[in-house]
């Protein structure tokens, strides 16, 4: 169909396969520094490095600069593999990457300066959230052209997670930073009060259901069934996961906002659509998991199987975790407490980094003409030591975090408080420098993995490969 | 009519959309589109070197 001699553009999959893993070390990088400021309040330094600037900058850095360069690499190879055509747009290609690029050094410098909307995962000011909608529109170009010229009938499952979560993703940015700028560095949201609360975290649990979720299961359905050597579990199943989440996703917000001036009846709805989460979420899991059903034997020598089916396990844990902690007698005792930061991080870590972490050693020795990666001994070293920080990462602060909570709520008989805020500070200092471990840990993998992504890379080929006729498939 | 008759109408709609998808997927016409489907990521021939690649049954 599409001429001969026509290649994928693999320039832009190798461009933001190596800046994931660069950002993923310099976004973890930042959490052990904060993570150390918890321990160590010493370690606050000035205005700009203080907890208060960098928290959000760690943020950003893992969610959009690592998670965000993962989804645009993994995107663009699947969508060009799947469809049997390079991928379409021209300048628009290298302009998401440019453009992304940009967009994370101005969040580098602009959230330790001080500026920020104080909308959480949303706190960049307006000049570049109209950048953010250049790049991301041009994203959904690319993306979406490259599947209108494609040269087989069917549109693979995991393009449908990766186009849902770049049109959601769109849709919650620009609704989320509508804002009145007064200059250049500062706006203020066109919500007010409650509206503003429930916007706020309408997009923020949706960039967990779409930017976090949709989009890294995109990456399972299809670098499991790859490394698997093996179609998906259930090709059902995935259609009905895919339309089970865009119908129940969006409503789960309000869980956020258990207990505060939002509607009681918005709180119970929020609730409800987030313990139907789980249906759709263990199927996905389930369907990812099952993929290895008569080939479990791989698990035992392959690190990046590894890597992919314990992100699954993760996935679904914090899957189970989420809509349990959605219950608003549980929410009584979880909110406001490091629970919260010990399953985002379950989330974080478990599932998306692992997910993203074995899709990119699926790609690094194909993108630069190598059979695999320098050191397959060195990926299972990163495996254990990803998922050892990982475990001591949940489980601290599972225990910090309701130990908080009992205190919290913990009154005399003469209905006193029975301990003072600070008395829970005191008593979370042990575990918070268990935490600071897990995160050390954590970076450490991602440094090995830094050294096994150059060795891999020095003096490879970066010829681009040839598009492949679809075999046996009709156009 | 009222505004939250609508609301209560579209979800009801939301929900029947939903049960039809679900109907659609697994129905029988649609077994032979999805096998095929399913076959799509080992449709590239040999772009990798790496890894073992078994057959792909089912």
């Amino acid at each position: 169909m599409s001429g001969t001699q026509t290649t994928y553009n693999d320039k832009v999959v190798r461009q933001f396969t190596v800046m994931t893993v660069i950002w993923g070390i310099v976004g973890m990088l930042v959490g052990v520094i904060i993570a150390a400021q918890l321990v160590w309040p010493e370690l606050n330094f000035g205005p700009w490095l203080h907890f208060g600037r960098l928290r959000p900058l760690h943020t950003n850095a893992v969610i959009f600069a690592f998670g965000g360069c993962a989804l645009f690499a993994t995107s663009y190879w699947c969508v060009q593999r799947t469809c049997h055509t390079r991928l379409w747009g021209g300048p628009l290609v290298p302009f998401t990457f440019w453009g992304w690029q940009l967009v994370i050094l101005l969040a580098a410098v602009s959230l330790p300066l001080g500026f920020t909307t104080g909308k959480e995962y949303a706190e960049l000011e307006w000049p570049i959230d109209i950048l953010i909608t250049l790049v991301w529109v041009s994203y959904g170009l690319v993306f979406f052209g490259t599947i209108a010229k494609r040269t087989v009938s069917h549109i693979y499952v995991a393009n449908w997670f990766f186009g849902s979560m770049i049109i959601a993703v769109a849709l919650l940015h620009l609704v989320n930073s509508a804002a009145v700028p007064v200059s250049l560095t500062r706006s203020f949201s066109v919500y007010s009060g409650v509206q503003d609360a429930m916007v706020q975290w309408w997009y923020g649990h949706n960039a967990v259901g779409f930017f976090l979720t949709a989009g890294f299961l995109g990456m399972m359905y299809y670098f499991v069934p790859k490394q698997a050597g093996r179609p998906v579990y259930s090709y059902r199943l995935s259609v009905v996961h895919f339309w089970a989440l865009i119908f129940t996703y969006m409503w789960a917000g309000p869980h956020h906002l258990h207990y505060t001036a939002l509607p009681d009846w918005t709180q119970s709805v929020g609730m409800l659509f987030s313990l139907i989460l789980l249906a759709p979420s263990w199927g996905g899991m389930i369907n990812g998991i099952m993929t290895l059903s008569g080939a479990w034997h791989k698990l035992r020598d392959d690190p990046i199987l590894k890597f992919l089916i314990t992100s699954l396990s993760f996935y679904g844990m914090s899957t189970f975790e989420g809509p349990m902690m959605s219950i608003k007698t549980v929410n009584a005792l979880s909110h406001y407490t490091d629970w919260t930061v010990g399953h985002v991080h379950s989330g974080a870590l478990g599932w998306v980094a692992m997910v993203s972490i074995g899709s990119m050693y699926y790609l690094l020795p194909r993108l630069f003409g190598k059979t695999e990666m320098y050191s397959t001994k060195l990926v299972t070293t990163h495996f254990w030591i990803a998922t050892i920080g990982t475990v001591l990462y949940i489980a601290s602060m599972w225990i910090a975090g309701v130990m908080q909570g009992l205190m919290w709520r913990a009154v005399n008989a003469d209905g006193t408080l029975a301990y003072s805020f600070v008395e829970s500070v005191k008593g979370s200092y042990p575990f918070w420098a268990i935490r600071w471990l897990g995160g050390v840990l954590f970076l450490t993998g991602m440094l090995i993995m830094a050294y096994n992504m150059f060795k891999t890379m020095a003096g490879g080929k970066t010829q681009d490969m040839p598009v492949v006729a679809p075999a046996g498939h009709h156009a | 009519m009222d505004i939250n008759d609508l609301r209560s109408i579209v979800t009801v709609a939301g929900l029947l959309c939903f049960l039809a998808i679900v109907w659609w997927a697994y129905g029988k016409g649609s077994k032979k589109g999805f096998e095929e489907a399913a076959n799509l990521p080992f449709a590239e021939g040999d772009d990798d070197g790496a890894a073992s690649r078994t057959s792909h049954p089912r």
